[in-house]
């Protein structure tokens, strides 16, 4: 492979042309298609976290004005099923997931009936006019109650709660030691939960689907219209080639679109039976309580190590929150965490477990890092407690341990090989920019004065594993599917050109960074590249967006394409010049004569003469497009040293934050706009994480939090102003040097915002907070280790 | 049903409605203006957001999912579809958003640029704090609303009266510190 990145526009801080008819309201939201004769659909939920459903009858609700069908589960007998395409281990159990209850219900908020009526208003009204009856089951929802002996079962027939266990050892797979035997002069063992968030996409899921004529045309809110074409053909027996998936503008994803739906399912079934368009959007309290959650788990975590701060082993037991249903890779998502939990230091023994856990709540599955943000999180609040211990600077106790830069490429003790990276120089910016000197020095005042507003400094030098994934390893980690993906580059016969992405985007700019690379591949201007993505009949193949990997691998099957187009076109210009193809160069957007630059075709001057065909050398085809499909050999690693300078009212619990320095290494960057975007937002996200996000249910398993009243986004007010920069250390395992930077912030950001806030009430003897941090937990904390102290 | 008769953008629209029809429901689902979004139920997101003005009224922003159609009668709605020139020119805080890449997914942007007009509205020229604090009824998921702020900073200069916008915090194009692998 020969890609490479080069020309006027790659690195360019170009605007998006994305933008102009997002700002003016030109877009093309699924909730906003109506098609001839569509009906609505409106779903009644159950109201209980583990029911037997003991009656239901929905036939006064058909009788209702402008209803045309209504039908409980049983009676949606084409329905399909759910499919969970990573069964982690050989045991792993995989309870039957109907889209629409049967006679048992196992999470408030499962589907139990649906109505499709002539208005959205008159299903949701006929909703009322369904009979049903539930007998309620004892139900479990606290993880350790759920695996101890006796406990009620989410699925009977599983007989147990226990979904899988998983591990990994270094010593078994001969990347390490055993932790058994690493040397242990000081322990450090915590406890940290992983609260369970929401992915909370502000466009709420909405999907139509058209049966017209025998062939489905489902347009859906979704990350995956590939996954989900071949899912819904696996699971339906509907035939592939007669089912198109569109996924026209969607409004964010963040791992909650990354999803086959029971809304999706449901609604195709629904279609189907009524041989009319149906559409579902659903309420936002549907989406928070029937959309997947994030993270819901438990970190048991032990470090070993030596006096001098070197870590000798790291055990991680993790017992991880399924909910009551297996989505599209729950059991998945903590086992992206694996191989992160050594983050960017040299261990040399490692060990870790992960149980997964039935309860009668919403399923887990993606959030925006899946797995990695755990990691970083409980790696980076420990080396901070590591340097408590041992009375060092939490970030020499960092530098002595993780990898130098001379020392790549670095095989960890998670097996993985780390290609490039640069933690010292990202440091040393970081600190340069946080003013980490002068601020320890305020810190040592603050503290002898007795300040009631104390600062603490909080610490995350993260890594993470980006471009998911080769499909090889995806193989060996039992994925159901590849991790390639594909472009087609196509030039027009006026010379505009047409780029058809696989990987499909709900905000990040793809249009406009794909059209960069393009524009400078082919010497066309930006404007004259257009990007078709997210219809299963325009770009056939893809693998979708998700995992940071829709530069990290799309773009490079996308330079592939460009390139293969640029040979072909060569053939014809060296043709028309009367030459040979040996003697061109492509030089400035053209091909041009060695030793005579005058010569020149450009792509479009190739492009009308392939279009007219009249005279093409021998045995070239007249057309000008090229696909290709690129499976990357290994993973990148961005990696970056976020600082967090927070302020803690100890009177009030109040946390504000001073400064926030991120310092990203992403490797080479297209649109250095977007990039800083993509950091802004996913360290907000990882903010919010620490400061004011929870899911909870109450003891029934109601969600009480079910409302955007009292799920706690952050807004404007509450966030500070956030200082980028970048160091570029380029990945060597692939000619682009990109990395990805879709959850880059996010994963960061977690640890540095709660270190910095324990760092602040360190001397009270305060250790931990449990996330979110909000006013109360860290006035308590600050005011019970003062009175102990 | 109600009568009701609403000028949008421009147009005056004369209907029947359900006289349960929320405003931003009357307007995606009977007028088609579907620039105008829904984002969530209870008034927290501010994605339906556009300006209202009352019969002998001064426009304001209003939350269109928390209004009823009915209210609306012989008012004056302008929504995002109505805030550019007719000739396609941008208004400045659209213009302002697309600059300062104050938009990712899109979808809270129709509201946030409505109600950043109210603001400047009101007040012309402020401080990054009362950006912050007034757009706090409009929620967003992708930008951390760094960027949104500066793209109120920017409309608020580019119409006169304004402060300037600070420099973009990032880095230049080419970043300083270039590891070697």
């Amino acid at each position: 492979m020969t890609a490479t990145l080069a020309g006027p526009e790659v690195g360019r801080r170009r605007l998006r042309k994305e933008d102009q008819r997002l700002v003016t309201g030109q877009t093309r939201w699924t909730d906003n298609l109506t098609l001839p004769g569509m009906l609505h659909l409106a779903i009644l939920r159950s109201p209980y976290a583990h029911a037997k459903i003991t009656r239901i009858d929905v036939s006064a609700a058909r009788q209702a004005p402008n209803v045309v069908a209504a039908f409980s589960g049983a009676e949606l007998d084409n329905q399909g099923v759910l499919a969970c395409a990573w069964p982690v281990t050989e045991d792993t159990v995989l309870p039957t997931y109907l889209p629409m209850a049967v006679d048992e219900v196992r999470h408030v908020g499962e589907p139990v009936a649906v109505v499709v009526a002539r208005d959205k208003g008159s299903a949701v009204d006929a909703l009322d006019a369904i009979d049903i009856e539930y007998e309620p089951l004892p139900v479990v929802l606290d993880l350790e109650a759920a695996l101890a002996p006796g406990s009620p079962l989410v699925h009977d027939s599983a007989g147990t709660n226990k979904a899988y266990h998983w591990v990994f050892d270094s010593a078994d797979a001969g990347t390490g030691a055993s932790v058994a035997s690493a040397e242990a002069e000081v322990t450090v063992a915590r406890r940290y939960v992983q609260q369970r968030l929401i992915p909370a996409f502000m466009e709420p899921r909405s999907v139509v689907v058209d049966p017209t004529g025998g062939e489905w045309t489902m347009y859906s809110a979704t990350q995956i219209p590939h996954i989900t074409r071949f899912l819904l053909a696996a699971t339906t027996g509907t035939p592939e080639h007669k089912i198109r998936v569109v996924a026209p503008d969607v409004g964010g994803g963040f791992g909650g679109k990354l999803q086959i739906t029971p809304e999706e399912w449901i609604t195709f079934a629904v279609s189907t039976k009524v041989g009319r368009p149906v559409k579902y959007t659903e309420t936002r309290s549907e989406s928070l309580v029937s959309g997947h959650h994030g993270r819901a788990m438990i970190q048991d975590i032990t470090l070993t190590a030596k006096r001098d701060g070197t870590v000798t082993g790291l055990h991680v037991k993790l017992t991880a929150n399924m909910g009551a249903y297996m989505g599209i890779i729950t059991p998945g998502t903590p086992l992206l965490g694996a191989f992160m939990y050594n983050a960017i230091y040299k261990f040399p023994a490692y060990r870790f477990e992960c149980t997964g856990v039935f309860t009668n709540t919403t399923k887990t599955d993606a959030y925006r890092g899946a797995g990695r943000p755990e990691a970083t999180y409980a790696i980076e609040r420990i080396m901070d407690e590591l340097a408590a211990e041992l009375g060092l600077d939490p970030l020499e106790v960092r530098r002595r341990n993780w990898i130098r830069h001379e020392e790549f490429p670095c095989t960890t003790v998670a097996g993985l090989v780390y290609d490039s990276g640069n933690y010292e120089a990202a440091t040393e910016k970081a600190t340069g920019l946080l003013g980490y000197e002068a601020l320890r020095s305020e810190q040592a005042a603050r503290r002898a004065s007795g300040d009631p507003v104390q600062l603490g400094i909080g610490i995350s030098t993260y890594t993470e594993m980006c471009g998911l994934a080769p499909s090889r390893t995806l193989g060996a980690l039992r994925y159901g599917a590849g991790g390639w993906e594909s472009v087609t580059v196509r030039v027009l016969p006026t010379g505009k050109v047409e780029v058809v992405s696989g990987s499909t985007p709900h905000g990040q700019g793809h249009d406009t960074a794909w059209s960069q690379i393009v524009a400078d591949q082919l010497g066309v201007p930006f404007d004259d590249v257009i990007v078709l993505h997210g219809d299963t009949r325009i770009a056939v193949k893809g693998m979708d967006t998700y995992g940071s990997r829709s530069l990290a691998i799309g773009g490079i099957a996308m330079v592939q394409a460009a390139e293969k187009v640029r040979e072909k076109a060569k053939k014809v210009a060296a043709h028309l010049l009367e030459v040979s193809p040996n003697d061109l160069e492509w030089s400035e957007g053209a091909f041009r004569v060695k030793g005579n630059r005058d010569q020149a075709k450009t792509i479009a001057e190739v492009a009308i003469a392939v279009f007219a065909a009249h005279d093409l050398p021998e045995g070239v085809e007249p057309s000008l497009d090229s696909e290709a499909t690129f499976d990357p050999s290994t993973f990148s690693f961005p990696h970056g040293t976020h600082l967090c300078a927070a302020e803690v009212d100890t009177e009030t619990g109040r946390v504000t934050i001073r400064k926030y320095v991120a310092v990203d290494d992403i490797g080479k960057v297209i649109n250095p706009l977007i990039v800083e975007g993509q950091v802004h937002g996913g360290v907000v996200q990882g903010m919010a994480q620490a400061l004011f996000e929870d899911a909870i249910y109450d003891e029934s398993g109601n969600l009480v939090t079910g409302s955007f009243a009292d799920y706690l986004l952050p807004s404007a007010a509450d966030l500070p102003e956030i200082v980028c920069d970048r160091t570029e250390t380029p990945a060597t395992t692939h000619p682009l040097g990109v990395k990805g930077v879709g959850e880059a912030g996010t994963i960061a950001s977690t640890p540095a915002v709660v270190n910095a806030v324990v760092d602040a009430l360190r001397p009270r003897g305060v250790h931990d907070i449990p996330m979110p941090l909000t006013p109360e937990r860290v006035w308590q904390a600050a005011s019970r280790q003062e009175g102990a102290a | 049903m109600a009568r009701v008769s609403v000028t949008v953008d421009g147009v005056r629209y004369v209907d029947d409605v359900p006289p349960r029809t929320l405003l931003v429901q009357y307007l995606r689902e009977q007028l088609g203006k579907v620039g105008t979004v829904v984002g969530c139920d209870t008034g927290n997101c501010g994605a339906c957001t556009v300006l209202f003005a009352a019969p002998d009224g001064a426009a304001q922003a209003v939350k269109s999912c928390s209004l009823l159609a009915v209210q609306a009668d012989g008012g004056e709605v302008t929504t995002v579809e109505g805030l550019a020139g007719s000739d396609g020119t941008l208004h400045p805080v659209q213009q302002a958003f697309h600059e300062q890449h104050a938009l990712q997914c899109g979808f809270c942007t129709p509201g946030m640029i409505m109600a950043a007009v109210d603001l400047l509205q009101e007040n012309p020229n402020p401080t990054e704090a009362e950006i912050r604090d007034g757009m706090s009824g409009n929620l967003c998921r992708c930008t951390g609303y760094q960027n949104i702020v500066r793209a109120v900073q920017a409309a608020s200069q580019a119409s006169g009266t304004g402060s300037a916008v600070p420099p973009q915090a990032g880095p230049a194009d080419t970043p300083s510190t270039a590891g070697v692998a």
